[in-house]
């Protein structure tokens, strides 16, 4: 592989109110490699992606692009395609009800006359397809090829737009496995075609399999570039989550509290197709129970099952001992769950609702239309989470959406410790929060445990887990792969299990 | 300067409620029509009953009242418009008209009991309510296109029920809910009006019905993770918005004893849309205002009396009403608000941080 540079990104900074987003950050890309770009939620990829695809200006730094002497400035996407940048995303940004031809073609028909010229744009496309060893028929419409196919359409449209810097963002979400094979195929033949690909994943596996280096991102920095065979799994797992491998420290639990052993939730080989496959799980009273694994391996799916918000199509689920049907969250309510979804923005708040309105729905909903809250009653309860909880609002009637995001997300957890649940689920409830929400919200949930809650909880952040889990089931691509406790709860131990595979050799 | 601070304060409120807006283009209209004629607001009594340009206003406003109602519950739950009322409302006067008529083309006395009538007209328009309730909620279709269908059938319904004829009810009894009561000065459709009004609100207020279409409005995902059953609420819209419809519809065919499939709530529909729009409530969904809704009616007629008061024919009355809905739409629209905002650097509001979040997706 020649080592020719064909993208450099120099100590960019971006900002955004309250975040600095990137700090500082490097990037380069040769010519004819596969980067993969690493990192958790919020590490900063997308913003990276974004500033380079000119979504974003950056505040600083520089951008330099090979072929032009001067450092660029990219204001829009298309800008950046013009200068041989182009993006395919994990959702396919083609217009489905066209052929495949007119999709490769489409704002740059080949034309006669000022018509059209349909011969030639077939033509055209059937050599490109060959090409790239695309087998479709460029006269098929678009909706008709399955979705990995439309996503090699996606890269073939911007190869033959003479691009030399390929971004793919997460384009394997959606493919299965044979899919995905052909889609690094794919990606090898452009390599020989000097493309440089930048490859954003959360798959472990397939980073491995193609990637010829590694950049990895945490909380907007860089933590280092990297050649894919000079780093094992263990050590990438480490360097994503913030923790050097080799100085892990160990966290020793102050008090470990004897739990009586009483089941609350059992799930038995409960599993969703498509999404999580089937596993067995027993929350006990009293207990914070974790899922960690990295983001896109099924832990927010697996609590989703639980709760019936994904509706589980397999095994069963018992409450308290008792076999029980979920087929709607508020089902799942009736019997005692909560559930704090990952997404505020999209599952959580109901923004243009007041702060006491978001607190109540969730009780109000479990009672009834007919039963409806006295207002004083609804009143009190918003007084008293807010009270409780410590939440900063103008007044209980102040619409939610104008609160910050911590305090949004103190009243969704006020909606469900109103509902006064057994079991909790709370999928990310720091994400996105100060420092010191999070503490606060930390130390709520185990004083919700202490007074015989059980907790299901998510958290990107290794340590606040161990801060707060008494034991932890771990995934790892849509599959619960283990459950650690007692002495085996260590850095080290999890992100052994998260890693897996033949290459846990740190 | 405390006291001018003050003042300032007080504005921004006054200004800041959501009824302001609305208010306005009311009290707009209502000066354009007191310009064009002075005794626009004189009222007097003649014969026992209330005569005036203003009563004419809230009186021929009352099927519109009763309408908007309706389709103001349906763009809350939906974010999409119920556009086959005025079809609905014909479907619910030529049902009622023929059960009175049993079946004949004009009745002096009624053929059947009048309370069945009402009963089966209002059973009637509340299928249509729930047919389109299906489409939207159940199988998802945009409330535009699924109401298009009764839209254009419901009159076609209408004709099939009264054996493509006129029905004439000659009876008294019948002309009341159109008409006068004995011994009342007020007309009765303004009850009726005022009645749904009422009975919505209340029904607002006691059950949970407003927290819930809000909130389904608002954000579906989120509220079927608290456990709202977004289709059921959906689905409870649409009848209430048919149902309502059909009230409108018997006072309509009250008006004129008869059942005139071709003409009864026509265009109304648009009407009522635009004052849900008119009344500041969101087309896309979410927080509403009755109160809003029925400001926005009143305007509507009002807006409608003034162009007939300076002769303007009844085929060219929508071009006007076009223009007024093009000028307040654009007054509402964010991209005109932002406009206005970064002409008034002053008045200039910080991202909330919920917005910025918006902006940031790490």
């Amino acid at each position: 592989m020649e080592d020719r540079i064909v993208l450099s990104m120099r100590g960019i900074n971006k900002a955004f109110p309250g975040v600095k987003a990137l700090k500082n950050v490097d990037f380069t890309l040769r010519s004819g490699e596969v980067h993969a770009l690493m990192g958790e939620n919020g590490a900063g990829k997308s913003t990276l992606i974004k500033v380079l695809t000119g979504v974003y200006e950056a505040e600083s730094g520089e951008i330099r692009i090979t072929g032009e002497d001067k450092p660029v400035v990219i204001h829009s996407p298309k800008e950046a395609q013009e200068k041989g940048i182009s993006t395919v995303y994990q959702e396919i940004t083609l217009c489905p009800n066209l052929t495949v031809a007119e999709n490769l073609f489409l704002g740059r028909e080949p034309r006669k006359a000022g018509f059209i010229d349909w011969k030639t744009m077939n033509r055209k496309s059937t050599e490109l397809l060959s090409g790239l060893d695309i087998h479709v028929s460029p006269t098929k419409q678009l909706d008709g090829c399955s979705l990995a196919v439309q996503q090699m359409i996606a890269i073939a449209r911007a190869v033959d737009m003479q691009c030399r810097v390929l971004i793919l963002d997460e384009p394997t979400s959606s493919l299965d496995d044979e899919e995905v094979g052909k889609l690094f195929s794919l990606m090898r033949k452009l390599k020989d075609q000097s493309v440089g690909i930048i490859f954003v994943t959360h798959f472990l596996e397939q980073v491995y399999a193609v990637s010829d280096r590694i950049t990895v991102l945490r909380n907007g920095e860089l933590v280092g570039e990297f050649m894919t065979q000079d780093l094992p799994r263990l050590k990438l797992v480490a360097k994503m989550m913030g923790k050097d491998f080799d100085d892990l420290a160990e966290i020793k639990h102050a008090h470990r509290k004897e739990f009586e052993e009483i089941p609350v939730v059992e799930a038995e080989s409960l599993g969703r197709r498509g999404s999580i496959k089937p596993f067995d799980l027993t929350a006990r009273k009293g207990e914070v129970m974790g899922f960690t694994g990295l983001l896109g391996s099924g832990r927010s799916e697996l609590v989703r099952t639980i709760y019936g918000a994904d509706k589980a199509d397999n095994g069963t689920l018992k409450i308290k001992g008792k076999t029980v049907r979920i087929n709607t969250p508020l089902d799942a309510m009736k019997k005692g769950m909560a559930y704090l979804p990952e997404d505020r923005k999209r599952d959580g708040i109901i923004a243009d609702l007041s702060v006491r309105e978001n607190i109540i729905i969730a009780l109000q909903a479990k009672r009834g239309m007919f039963r409806p809250m006295r207002r004083k009653e609804a009143e009190e309860f918003a007084d008293r989470y807010i009270e409780l909880l410590q939440i900063k609002t103008a007044s209980r009637e102040t619409p939610l959406k104008s609160l910050s995001g911590g305090n949004q997300q103190k009243v969704i957890i006020g909606r469900w410790l109103l509902t006064h649940p057994e079991y909790l689920i709370l999928d990310e409830p720091t994400r996105g929060i100060d420092v010191g929400t999070k503490t606060e919200i930390q130390k709520l949930v185990l004083n919700l445990a202490d007074e015989g809650m059980s907790v299901a909880f998510i958290s990107s952040e290794v340590e606040e887990m161990l801060r707060t889990c008494s034991r932890m089931a771990v995934l790892r691509d849509g599959e619960k792969v283990g459950e650690l406790f007692g002495e085996d709860l260590t850095q080290e131990k999890i992100m052994k299990t998260i890693a897996g595979g033949e290459h846990a050799n740190g | 300067m405390p006291m001018a601070d003050n003042g300032k304060l007080h504005l921004k409120k006054i200004t800041e409620h959501h009824l302001f807006l609305p208010l306005v283009c009311l009290a707009v209209v209502l000066l354009a029509n007191v310009i064009k004629t002075p005794n626009f607001f004189q009222v007097s009594i003649n014969n026992g009953i209330l005569y005036g340009y203003v009563v004419d206003v809230v009186n021929r406003s009352s099927e519109l009242v009763i309408l908007a109602v309706g389709m103001t519950l349906v763009t809350a739950a939906s974010g999409g418009q119920d556009i086959s009322v005025g079809s609905v409302m014909a479907v619910a006067g030529a049902v009622c008209c023929q059960v009175l008529s049993g079946g004949q083309v004009s009745v002096n006395s009624f053929q059947n009991p009048l309370p069945l009538a009402v009963l089966a007209a209002l059973a009637a328009a509340a299928l249509c309510g729930a047919f389109n309730g299906l489409l939207v909620s159940k199988i998802n279709i945009p409330p535009m296109v699924a109401t298009l269908i009764l839209y254009t059938a419901g009159r076609g319904i209408a004709q099939l029920v009264t054996n493509g004829q006129i029905t004439y009810v000659r009876v008294e009894a019948y002309k009341l809910a159109g008409g006068y009561l004995p011994g009342c000065p007020v007309p009765t459709p303004v009850f009726f009006a005022v009645g749904i009004v009422v009975l919505v609100s209340i029904i607002m207020k006691t059950t949970t019905l407003r927290l819930y279409i809000e909130s389904v409005g608002i954000n579906g995902s989120a509220s079927r993770l608290v456990g709202l059953n977004s289709t059921r609420i959906k689905f409870i819209s649409y009848v209430i918005c048919g149902l309502l419809a059909g009230v409108a519809g018997i006072v309509a065919s009250s008006r004129i004893y008869s059942a005139d499939a071709n003409n009864i709530g026509i265009y109304l529909e648009m009407d009522a849309i635009l004052a849900v729009a008119l009344g500041g409530n969101l087309l896309g969904g979410g927080k509403f205002s009755l109160a809003g809704s029925v400001i926005g009616a009143f305007t509507i007629q009002a807006l409608t009396t003034t162009l007939y008061a300076m002769n303007v024919a009844a085929d060219q009355l929508p071009v006007y009403k076009a223009i007024v809905v093009i000028i307040i739409v654009t007054l509402q629209s964010p991209v005109f608000r932002r406009f206005i905002t970064a002409k008034l650097p002053a008045g200039r509001k910080p991202l909330t941080p919920a917005e910025s979040e918006g902006e940031m997706q790490l």
